[in-house]
């Protein structure tokens, strides 16, 4: 294996090619990134990014020299266009060819559109930092944000605007925010500290159209008739995986690139981060395996999740009480427990659990317990 | 080898402590890492490697001398 190409030049890329150079990797790595950034954190874009508190010279995830160390061909501000997988080809948009013996897609997903939303001046997506510093760069006093979607990034986006005297409303589909990954019990508290910073919360709510005042937008309409008006909307409805490129690559695209245990999706080809739809089974994961890690603000409570959350069996309070404001759920998969979330708990009283969570505790035993020892 | 940790950007998850306990702790309160060790030996390189690569929030800077 002499030469690989790492497509996607953000976190799983880069991790992947730090990963390969230090497996001791000395061939040639090329890295092709449509961005013209050097690989940057997104999870800050909501947060600090928005909130003003770090301007986007902050998101680098490595300085210049660790990249240059990588010895990387760095391909910034190009889109791969294609990649024939008989010739073991990659075609960059430039019209170059590259070749490749190892293939790495790291190419991540993108925000499912509005219908219709795009072009409109003042309806934003958030993934990149040209899209958050335009949303900062609109959140002001007074100002009337309407955001579709009460998912993670609609509703940091909710709390941060807020707290800019932002009037928010936040359009949700489902019955209640947030439900569908961490439960009723937890998706209703989480709900219960926006509206008490004054975020207007509609569940059941679909939206059906925009309205626009010139070629910008002005409001926000759902099924019902009536008419939410609006400075500016954020659309977070979710992602798509970004595996248009590989139309007619002969690869198995469902929800992301179907790959193995081993991010393995086709001889020579790998798939890592968030295009990867690995088909892992987390009911039969290996003990000690490394334990997925999730956060998230909500207003000033961090939220943290370790393990699996989203298609749990059960949930139940194992710590705490979300009476108080604090707590620790325990979620299971088949008889085991297979993930917590803990809600603004001290982290002392988080560590144990996520040994538990990695050890995969009986969930019978570990919902009996206070607490583990 | 040196290690340095930025507490502000540090995200609490402890991915790092999980990889090199020897040398990373977090803080009973809030979880932010806790250097242990910043100047550790040679042999332990490919852990620290390991941890700057599964932090999170790029927190975890590796200075090899
Ligand atoms: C606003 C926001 C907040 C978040 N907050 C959190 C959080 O609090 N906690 C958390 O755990 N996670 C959070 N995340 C998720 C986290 O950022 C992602 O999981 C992470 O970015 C995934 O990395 P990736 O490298 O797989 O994909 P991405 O970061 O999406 O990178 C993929 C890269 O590939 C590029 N690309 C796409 N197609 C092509 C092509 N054809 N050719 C070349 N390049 C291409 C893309 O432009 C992009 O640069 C957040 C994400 C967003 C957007
Ligand atoms: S892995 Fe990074 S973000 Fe997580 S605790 Fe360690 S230093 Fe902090």
């Amino acid at each position: 294996m002499r030469r690989v190409v790492v497509v996607g030049a953000s976190a799983a890329g880069l991790t992947t090619a730090e990963a390969l150079r230090r497996q001791g990797f000395d061939g040639l790595l090329t890295m092709i990134g449509d961005e013209r950034h050097p690989p940057y954190d997104r999870a800050p874009l909501s947060k600090q990014i928005l909130t003003g508190q770090w301007g986007p010279e902050h998101l680098r995830l490595r300085p210049e020299s660790d990249i240059e160390a990588l010895d990387l061909d760095l391909r910034l501000g190009v889109a791969a266009a294609g990649v024939d997988r008989a010739r073991r080809t990659v075609a960059p948009a430039d019209g170059s060819t590259v070749p490749y013996d190892t293939l790495i897609i790291a190419t991540g997903v993108r925000p499912r559109p509005f219908p219709g939303g795009r072009g409109i001046a003042g309806v934003h997506v958030l993934r990149t930092q040209e899209d958050a510093v335009a949303l900062r760069d609109r959140l002001g006093s007074g100002r009337r944000l309407v955001i579709i979607g009460a998912g993670f990034v609609g509703t940091e986006v909710a709390a941060v605007a807020r707290r800019r005297d932002v009037d928010v409303t936040l359009v949700e589909s489902a019955a209640q925010p947030l439900a569908r990954i961490i439960g009723r019990d937890a998706g209703r508290f989480l709900t219960g500290i926006h509206r008490e910073r004054g975020v207007r919360i509609l569940t059941g709510v679909r939206v059906a159209a925009l309205d626009t005042a010139g070629d910008a937008v002005s409001g926000v309409r759902p099924e019902d008739g009536r008419l939410l008006p609006a400075d500016d909307v954020l659309v977070a409805i979710g992602s798509l995986p970004n595996t248009d490129w590989l139309r007619g690559s002969g690869l198995d695209m469902g929800d992301g690139l179907v790959c193995d245990v081993f991010s393995r999706c086709a001889p020579g080809v790998y798939a890592v981060g968030d295009v990867a739809h690995n088909l892992l089974n987390p009911a039969d994961a290996q003990p000690f395996a490394p334990v997925p890690y999730f956060w998230t603000d909500q207003c000033e409570v961090r939220v943290q999740a370790h393990g699996y959350l989203p298609g749990h069996a059960e949930s139940a309070v194992l710590d705490g009480d979300l009476a108080q404001g604090r707590a620790l759920i325990g979620y299971s998969r088949g008889r085991h427990l297979t993930g917590v979330l803990a809600i603004g708990m001290p982290f002392g009283a988080v560590r144990a659990w996520r040994t538990a969570v990695a050890r995969r505790t009986e969930w019978a035993a570990a919902a009996s317990l206070p607490a583990p020892a | 080898m040196k290690v340095h940790i930025d507490e502000h950007r540090c995200v609490a998850g402890g991915q790092c402590v999980l990889v090199a306990p020897d040398v990373f702790d977090q803080r009973e309160e809030d979880g932010i890492v806790v250097l242990l060790d910043d100047s550790p030996a040679s042999d332990k390189a490919g852990e620290l490697q390991e941890a700057v690569v599964v932090c999170p929030a790029a927190a975890i800077r590796l200075d090899q001398a």
